[in-house]
Order: structure tokens, then C-alpha cells, then sequence
């Protein structure tokens, strides 16, 4: 009965980030607009988006290689095992010990191979070029987002999630100045995993100045619909990673169905004005040159690793 | 049967090897008969030798005299789980390997074939013999046979001078090693007189390793003999500084040959250096470890820093090993400062990071030096500007490339993955030290690995991508055909490896354990100062998870992970098909509608890194002529070079020349003058006597 219970938590987790995540790219849509003074797009737009892309048919390349066809799906399925193993709705879900937080940035970063190899896959140059800038950004982002972990996880001497959240959220409303630093350098981090102004713009035209986008320009039809759902659920992903770590009080420690239920309206709070501060943040950015980007994501490093000195200094009991 | 040890049958397959060498001697140019009866023989053996090492593993140590060496010095050989690791390593590598050569080898290049066995199977046992020499005889010579018959095998094309000159540096740098680890041994040996417990049989006695484990030095001279050997031993591995003969050796070698010394060859030395440090020396200091860390660090940032802007295939493999190198010796570093410490759990814990490290950068850097083999004899090129789109022409050798460059990049859920959660486990868990300065650089050091890791998925994403997607940037290469049956069998038993090392890490560590107790009295799956016993098994027993220290800190489920994302995948496919449809439609690239597409529009090598060269610029000494928008005939060339090279080795060997030139004066070419020289001895030495 228990393991029935888990089961349907997790399920239930699973539902609520694909069902979600779209909406919460929407909603940031929609800020974005309202905050620069136009007719904001419906909140449903990603889900007829998908619809309309899943109807028509993959044209492919002459050239291509089944690695290229397999590539949208493994990415989707890596950015659902990571909503699955986020405690978004419960710390305690069943797939919580298969992997902690640097099996978790490791999934990420398999992600992020799959899709740079695909780019590369056609063998056009804004294939190419979108990997060749993807992994400029990511190796940088990649060591920063563990660094942030690795200062909730002295804090909470442990990573795994799960005891992660749990930490931080019995310690009450007190503010960890290492969790300060984390917060800086997890935000910064998250613009730049995400494609977000100010290192990509999310909707360019314009080739050259493209990031993500160029990697997935031959994409049609069904795999890129796929692709576009992981983009959302990534972003939703990195959203509650967000809220876990620094606003993680409200997320209940039990797998009960009821609790969950009772959990769903704080988050639906929280991401609604993660969403708003997302967009309040771009619009107030201008996108930065390409090579300025490894000097940001920099900056987010060095701020991660300060947190854990200042963890190491301030905040142990020695 | 019963009663013959392991060591006995190790000792007889190491033989083994040496009588196929000798058989591939003779019999010199009947290739057919070497490379396939010979060398699938070797394989065997090597998996006989992987299976009876680790049969060995738990047992008690089990010693031999044999009867070779000088007469009143006879070899000592020792098996016990340090060594049955490593010969578990070697054993498992050279079954791949050597399948792999029976069908690489091609008729009629190079030098004869069976010189080429015999130096390849010599080079084999030898590493076996260094990996159970007891004494520093024993070890010495079998040190310097590896050392040779890899120098051999490496100037395989001797005619070529690029390879004669990367064949003399290679021994050069080895025997300055080779020096220094003599040096160490005899600091170890000259211990305090006052030992009464030894038997006063002879002085001979003193070369063993059971007497140097007796010594207990004083801190100089065990200091001493602590940077003896990482010298020594840090020449052989690929240390910074003494790494420069890593780029040149290993692409100029045969690519089996490569992917030996790689795989396998830079682990006798992290096997030396275990042996000194954690056996041999009676005590180990905490800032020997930091210094040990710090020079790992250095090595793994300077190694994935410059593979990322190498154009040849085996170069940056080269590069990519001295990377592994340096974060194996980062783990090293940690264990013997968690040890001075007396901290035994987070010891055994950066100790089995090390030792499971080893095992995956043996399985997928074989695999990868290897898989540049097929390519190299499909294509004839290894400079990767020439390469792209072999997956359509190699779809075998492309899948397995994948396996191991996923593997190399550290990523869940294989091999590469685990031994890197290990070693940041191990990092995380510091807060407990004492020293506080020790407890910042932790941090700082664990920041530095996890940049590491990431570069290193960018390295292989460059070489995965720029060798095998995209379309082929030169015409013959629509001849590329695949690899062959025999190596495509080599190829496979490594990526099972790679694909085993990282499903089923509980089994693995349980294994590495024996080690780690034999080291350091600790392991991760015994009960210790902070577990008790039936939680301790409880752990071990769960197959599935990997938690080394307790399910509440850390866990990882790598067959759960692999089986979620298949699941998933499975599931995703059948929906996408069967509530909407699989409708395809083949036609030209997209390319945002430029009608002009040629395979010189993607990415060459030096493209792809471009953004990394500009941003580290300033580790490199670059050499580049860009032209300018006026130019007539524009000319790109951009060389990197190492700066070590220009600041320590060539200064050096100006100084080496300076003082030859002084010493020359006295080589006057008349025998009345040599005459004169020896008279002149003759005669201070006879004042010096009666004096």
C-alpha cells in the first residue's frame, strides 16, 4: 500500500511538471509582455504549440544519423527523470535516492552533450556553431550550479535532495549568508542554462546571435516539439530547484496524497513570481556579447565558491 | 590444483606471455600465425591473468622467492589486493587490447610482426612483474624492461624523426624517474640500525619490501623519500611538470600501443606511488598530501586545458590522460591527508575514488586510443580537420567512440560518473579537518575538479563531433570502412567494461574494499566509528544503490537512472506514434535556407575551440598569424605550445649542453694524453691510500 502511494506521488509529481512547466513558460511570456507594454500571448500558447508541431511531419536531412533522431527523446526523458527527482511537492518521493545533486547536474549536462552532438550532427555551420557556444556556456555554468549544491550541501551535510530540503526547510526564516551568495550565483547560472537575456535571447531570428536555438534549427514537426516541451520543463526543473533550495519552507516531508495537494497552491504562488521576477529580469538586461558570456558565468562561480569559504568561515561551529 | 596459489598461476601466465613473445620471435614473418594465433593467445592469457587476480583479491598476501636475479640477490614476488587490483586492471585492458591487435596489425607495415609481438608480450609481463616485485630489485628490473620495450614499441616507425625524437624523450624523462625511484628505495632501505627484530642473516636482506615496511624514518628522510618517489613515479604517470613526454609518445606510437601505455602503464605508477606512500612509508604527513593534491590539481587543469585545442586525435587523448593522471593523484592527496589525520573512513573513501578511477580510465581510454586506430587505418589521417561523418561509413566504431567519450566526460549513468562522485563525495566531507586553512583550500580544490569535468565533456564533445558527425570534410573518406571482426570484438569487451564499471558500482567497491583495508584498516562497506554493523550491511547488500557512507547523505542508483531514461524514451516513442504519427520526409538541410552548403562550412577543430583558446589565452604560448581583411592571399596559422617546454626543459638542456661543452676540453682525441689521464689518477690514488 505504501509502495502504491509512492508510486502515485511520484506520478503525480511527473503530471504536475508537464503539465506545468509549459503553462509556467506562458506565464513568463506573458509578464515579458506586460511589463514592456503589449498585448500579452494566451497562457495556453506552448500547449498549442506542441499540438500544432506533433500534427505535422519530421522533414529530415539527407545526411542525418540515428543519433540525431534519438537525440530529442533521450533529452526529454533526462529533463523528466530531473523533474521527477526535484522534491517540488514532497521531500520524500520514491525516486529521490537514485540520484542526488551531482547525479543531477550530471543529468544535465548529459542533456546538454546529446543536444550539442545533434547540432553537429547535419554538419551545417549554425549547427556547429550553436555547440561550439553551448559548451562554452555550460562548461562554466556546470561547475558554478555544483558549486551552489555543494553550499546547501555543507549546510545540510548531505546531497541528496531530499535532506537538502528537509534542512533547510526546519531552519526556519534564518537568512545563511553562504545561501546569499549561492542565491546570486544559482540566478545567474539559471539565465544562463535557460537561454535567457542576458546570455541568449529566447526569441531571436537572427542565426548569428543564436545559442540554443542554432543547435536545434533542423528540427521539425515531432522532434522539435519534444524538444521544445524539455526546453519548458527545463526551465521549470531549474525553477524548483529554486524554490527548494532558498524558499523551500511548504514542501512537505510526507508522500501523502492529501499533503501534496495542500502543497500545489504554495507553489503555484512561488512560481508565479519566480515567473515574474524572471521576466522583470529580462527586460531590464540587454543581452551580452557571446564572450562576455564565460565572464559572467565566471562571476557566478567565484560567488558559489565564496559561499562555501563563507560557509567555512562564518557559519561552522570551529 | 588446490594447492598452487594464485601467485604461482600468475607467475605462470606471466610466463605464458613471455613464451609467446619469443614464439612470435621466431617465427618473424609469418604474420598470418602471429597476429591470429599469437595474439588472441595473449588475450587469453591476459584474461586468465584478470581472473586469477581477482580471485586474489581479499586473500592473504601470498610470497614467493624466485630463483633469477644475481646470486645471492634473488627476486622477491608478493601478491596481495593492491597488487591484484592492478593486475586486474592490466589483465582486463590487455584482453581488449589484444584482441583488438590481432586484427589491426596490417601485412607489410612497419617493422616485422614478430619483433612486434615479442615487444609487446615482454612489455606485458614486465608490467605484471612490476606489479608483484617484493623488492627493489625486482622492481627496478622490471622497471626498466617496461620502460625499454615501451620505447621500442613506441619508435615502431623509427624512420619517421618526429618518432625518434618523441622516443628519446620519452626515455629520457623515464629514466630520470627511473633514477629517482632508485634514489627513494635506498633512503627506504637505510633505516635506523636499531632494529633488533630483524634477522641478522646477511645485509642483502635489506633490499626487500618487508624490511623497508619495518623502517620507521625520521621526517627528513621519509620526507625525502616521499618526494623521491612522487618525482619517480609522478615522471612515469605524466605529472606536471614532467608530463611533456605524454603528447609526444603516445600519438607517435602504434594506437594499441597507446592505448597500453595509456590505459595501463601510467597506472604502474599510480600503483608505485600507493605502494610507497600507504605500505612502504611508516607514516604519512598531512602537507604531503596537500602538496600531492596540488600538483594533481594543476596537472588535471593544465591537461583538460590543453586537450581542448589539440587538432590531433591522439594528442588530445594524450592530454585528456594527463588530466585523469592529475585527478588521480588529487585523490591521493586527499587519502594520505584524511590518513595523517587519522581520519580512516574518508581515507578509504578518496582511496577507493582513486582505485575505481583507475579501473574506468583503463576500460575507456583504451577504448578511445583504440577507436582512433580503426579510424586512422580507414582514413590514414589522425589530424581531425580532415575528418567528419564517419558514423555513416563506421557505425561500429562510431557507437563505441560514443560509449567511451560519454564515459571520459564523466557522465551518469557510466563508469566515468561514479569514480567522479567519489572523489566529490570525499571532497564534501571535509568540514571535519582540522587545520582551518586546509578546510578553505578543500573547497577551492573540489571547485577546481568539477571545472575540470565539465572541460572535459567539451573535449569530448569535439572529438566525437568534429570526427564522426557532419559531413566529411575530405573526399577519399567515402572509403572509410569499418573496423574489422577481431577488433570490433576488442572494441566491444572494453565498452561492456566501461558499461559493467558503471552499473554495478556496489559489487566493484565491495571488491576495491580489500584494498583499502589492507592499506589503511578501513573500508567503505565495514563497519567503522560511525556505522554499526547491520547498517553497514544492509548497505552493502542493496545491489542497486551506491551510498558510501550512508543513504541519507549521498546515493546514487545508476541502473535505476539508465532504466528511467529508457523507460521513458520507450514510452515518449509508442505515445508520439500512436496518438499522432511517425511521418518523415528526407530532404536537403535546412541551413536557414542558404542554398550553398559544403563540408567546409562547418566547424574544422581549431573553429570549435576557438572560444576556449580566447578565453584561456593566457596558459598557452601561442604562435598565430591571422590574416588581415587586405591580405591577397590570406594565411590562417595558429600554433599552441607548451610553456614548460620554453621555461624549464629547453633551459635545461642549454645547460646540460653549456656543461658538456666545458667537460669537452678534456677530450683531446690522443691516446699520449688518455694515457696521460690515467697515469694522473694512478698516482693520486696511490697518495691518497698511503695517506
Amino acid at each position: 500500500m505504501n509502495t502504491l502511494a509512492a508510486i502515485l506521488v511520484q506520478f503525480f509529481e511527473l503530471l504536475a511538471a508537464l503539465l506545468l512547466a509549459p503553462l509556467l513558460t506562458g506565464w513568463v511570456n506573458q509578464c515579458r509582455a506586460w511589463l514592456q507594454n503589449k498585448t500579452a500571448p494566451p497562457m495556453m500558447l506552448p500547449f498549442r504549440q506542441y499540438a500544432k508541431l506533433l500534427e505535422k511531419e519530421a522533414v529530415l536531412a539527407n545526411n542525418v544519423s540515428s543519433l540525431f533522431r534519438m537525440a530529442p527523446y533521450i533529452i526529454f526523458a533526462c529533463m523528466a527523470l530531473a523533474s521527477m527527482i526535484v522534491p517540488t511537492l514532497s521531500s520524500s518521493l520514491m525516486l529521490a535516492p537514485a540520484a542526488d545533486a551531482i547525479a543531477l547536474v550530471g543529468l544535465f549536462a548529459l542533456a546538454r552533450i546529446f543536444i550539442a552532438l545533434a547540432g553537429m550532427d547535419i554538419g551545417t555551420a549554425f549547427g556547429s556553431l550553436g555547440a561550439r557556444r553551448e559548451m562554452l556556456i555550460g562548461f562554466l555554468a556546470e561547475p558554478a550550479l555544483l558549486m551552489v549544491f555543494f553550499t546547501a550541501s555543507l549546510i545540510s551535510k548531505s546531497t541528496s535532495l531530499s535532506t537538502m530540503v528537509e534542512a533547510l526547510g526546519q531552519r526556519g526564516f534564518i537568512v545563511y549568508p553562504s545561501l546569499a551568495f549561492a542565491g546570486v550565483a544559482f540566478t545567474m547560472v539559471a539565465l544562463a542554462e535557460n537561454a535567457r537575456i542576458p546570455v541568449d535571447n529566447p526569441t531571436t531570428h537572427l542565426e548569428l546571435t543564436m545559442i540554443h536555438e542554432a543547435m536545434i534549427l533542423e528540427y521539425s514537426g515531432r522532434h522539435l516539439a519534444l524538444i521544445e516541451c524539455a526546453v519548458a520543463l527545463k526551465l521549470y526543473v531549474y525553477f524548483c530547484l529554486g524554490v527548494a533550495l532558498f524558499v523551500p519552507w511548504g514542501i512537505p516531508e510526507g508522500a501523502d496524497l492529501l499533503n501534496l495537494l495542500q502543497a500545489l497552491p504554495l507553489l503555484l504562488l512561488k512560481l508565479a513570481v519566480g515567473g515574474f521576477l524572471l521576466a522583470l529580469i529580462e527586460t531590464i538586461s540587454a543581452k551580452m556579447r557571446v564572450f562576455r558570456a564565460p565572464e559572467f558565468l565566471g562571476t557566478a562561480f567565484m560567488l558559489a565558491v565564496l559561499g562555501m569559504l563563507v560557509h567555512l568561515l562564518l557559519e561552522t561551529g570551529k | 590444483m588446490s594447492n598452487l596459489l594464485s601467485l604461482d598461476w600468475a607467475l605462470v601466465l606471466i610466463v605464458s606471455w613471455l613464451v609467446i613473445g619469443v614464439a612470435g620471435l621466431l617465427l618473424s614473418h609469418r604474420f598470418f600465425l602471429i597476429s591470429r594465433v599469437l595474439f588472441p593467445l595473449g588475450a587469453i592469457v591476459g584474461l586468465a591473468l584478470a581472473c586469477v587476480a581477482f580471485g586474489a583479491l581479499g586473500n592473504a598476501a601470498e610470497e614467493a622467492v624466485l630463483p633469477l636475479g644475481l646470486p645471492d640477490l634473488p627476486f622477491h614476488v608478493r601478491l596481495d589486493s593492491l597488487s591484484a587490483v592492478f593486475l586486474l586492471l592490466l589483465g582486463g585492458a590487455a584482453a581488449g587490447i589484444s584482441i583488438y591487435c590481432a586484427g589491426y596489425f596490417r601485412k607489410g607495415e612497419g617493422a616485422a610482426p614478430g619483433l612486434q609481438c615479442m615487444l609487446y608480450h615482454v612489455f606485458l609481463a614486465s608490467m605484471a612483474m612490476v606489479l608483484l616485485a617484493d623488492d627493489a630489485y625486482a622492481f627496478m628490473v622490471a622497471w626498466e624492461t617496461m620502460a625499454l620495450s615501451s620505447f621500442f614499441l613506441v619508435t615502431t616507425d623509427h624512420l619517421i624523426p618526429e618518432i625518434r625524437r618523441a622516443g628519446y624523450l620519452y626515455l629520457l624523462i623515464a629514466h630520470v624517474g627511473a633514477i629517482c625511484i632508485l634514489l627513494c628505495f635506498g633512503v627506504l632501505h637505510g633505516g635506523s640500525e636499531a632494529n633488533s627484530n630483524l634477522t641478522q642473516v646477511s645485509n642483502y636482506a635489506n633490499y626487500t619490501f618487508t624490511h623497508m615496511r619495518a623502517q620507521q624514518h625520521n621526517t627528513l628522510w621519509a620526507s625525502a623519500a616521499f618526494f623521491l618517489a612522487l618525482f619517480g613515479f609522478g615522471a612515469k604517470a605524466g605529472l606536471l611538470p614532467l608530463h611533456v613526454w605524454l603528447p609526444e609518445a603516445h600519438p607517435a606510437a602504434p594506437s594499441p600501443v597507446s592505448a597500453m601505455m595509456s590505459g595501463v602503464m601510467l597506472k604502474t605508477a599510480i600503483y608505485g606511488m600507493l605502494r610507497v606512500s600507504f605500505d612502504l612509508l611508516y607514516t604519512q604527513l598531512w602537507w604531503w598530501g596537500v602538496i600531492v593534491l596540488s600538483l594533481g590539481l594543476a596537472s588535471a587543469l593544465f591537461g583538460v586545458v590543453f586537450s581542448a585545442v589539440q587538432n590531433d586525435m591522439k594528442r588530445l587523448l594524450a592530454y585528456s590522460s594527463i588530466e585523469n593522471i592529475g585527478l588521480l593523484f588529487v585523490g591521493i592527496g586527499l587519502a594520505l591527508t584524511f590518513k595523517s589525520f587519522g581520519m580512516m573512513t574518508l581515507a578509504a573513501l578518496a582511496l577507493t575514488a582513486v582505485l575505481y578511477h583507475c579501473l574506468n580510465h583503463a576500460a575507456f581510454k583504451s577504448l578511445l586510443f583504440l577507436c582512433t586506430g580503426s579510424v586512422l587505418h580507414a582514413t590514414g589521417s589522425r589530424n581531425l580537420g580532415k575528418l567528419g561523418g564517419l558514423i555513416h561509413q563506421m557505425p561500429w566504431v562510431a557507437w563505441l567512440a560514443l560509449l567511451g567519450a560519454i564515459s571520459s566526460a564523466g557522465l551518469p549513468p557510466l563508469n566515468g560518473f561514479v569514480s567522479e562522485w567519489l572523489l566529490l563525495q570525499a571532497f564534501l566531507f571535509t568540514p571535519g579537518l582540522p587545520h582551518a586553512y586546509i578546510n578553505m583550500l578543500v573547497p577551492v580544490a573540489a571547485a577546481a575538479v568539477a571545472l575540470t569535468a565539465a572541460l572535459a565533456g567539451f573535449v569530448m564533445v569535439k572529438f566525437f563531433g568534429v570526427v564522426f558527425l557532419g559531413r566529411p570534410r575530405e573526399e577519399s573518406l567515402s572509403q572509410a570502412h569499418d573496423a574489422s571482426l577481431l577488433e570490433r570484438i576488442g572494441l566491444s569487451w572494453l565498452g561492456a567494461i566501461c558499461v559493467v564499471l558503471g552499473l554495478f558500482p556496489v559489487y566493484v567497491i565491495e571488491k576495491i574494499d580489500n584494498v583499502t583495508r589492507l592499506l589503511l584498516g578501513a573500508g567503505l562497506y565495514e563497519a567503522n566509528e560511525m556505522y554499526s554493523t547491520a547498517e553497514t550491511a544492509a548497505r552493502a547488500s542493496n545491489w542497486l544503490m551506491l551510498t558510501p557512507i550512508h543513504p541519507d547523505r549521498a546515493s546514487y542508483m545508476p541502473v535505476v537512472f539508465l532504466l528511467g531514461i529508457l523507460v521513458i524514451v520507450a514510452i515518449v516513442f509508442l505515445l508520439v506514434r500512436n496518438l499522432w504519427h511517425n511521418k518523415e520526409r528526407v530532404s536537403g538541410a535546412w541551413d536557414c535556407g542558404f542554398p550553398l552548403q559544403t563540408a567546409r562550412m562547418q566547424d574544422t577543430a581549431e573553429g570549435f575551440s576557438q572560444p576556449l583558446r580566447q578565453v584561456f589565452e593566457p596558459f598557452y604560448r601561442l604562435q598565430s598569424d591571422i590574416p588581415t581583411s587586405f591580405d591577397k592571399s590570406p594565411r590562417y596559422r595558429v600554433i599552441v605550445e607548451d610553456h614548460f617546454w620554453y621555461w624549464i626543459y629547453l633551459p635545461i638542456g642549454r645547460t646540460a649542453d653549456f656543461g658538456a661543452k666545458l667537460v669537452a676540453f678534456l677530450q683531446q682525441g690522443r691516446i699520449s694524453v688518455y694515457l696521460l689521464y690515467s697515469f694522473i689518477t694512478l698516482v693520486i690514488l696511490l697518495f691518497l691510500i698511503r695517506g
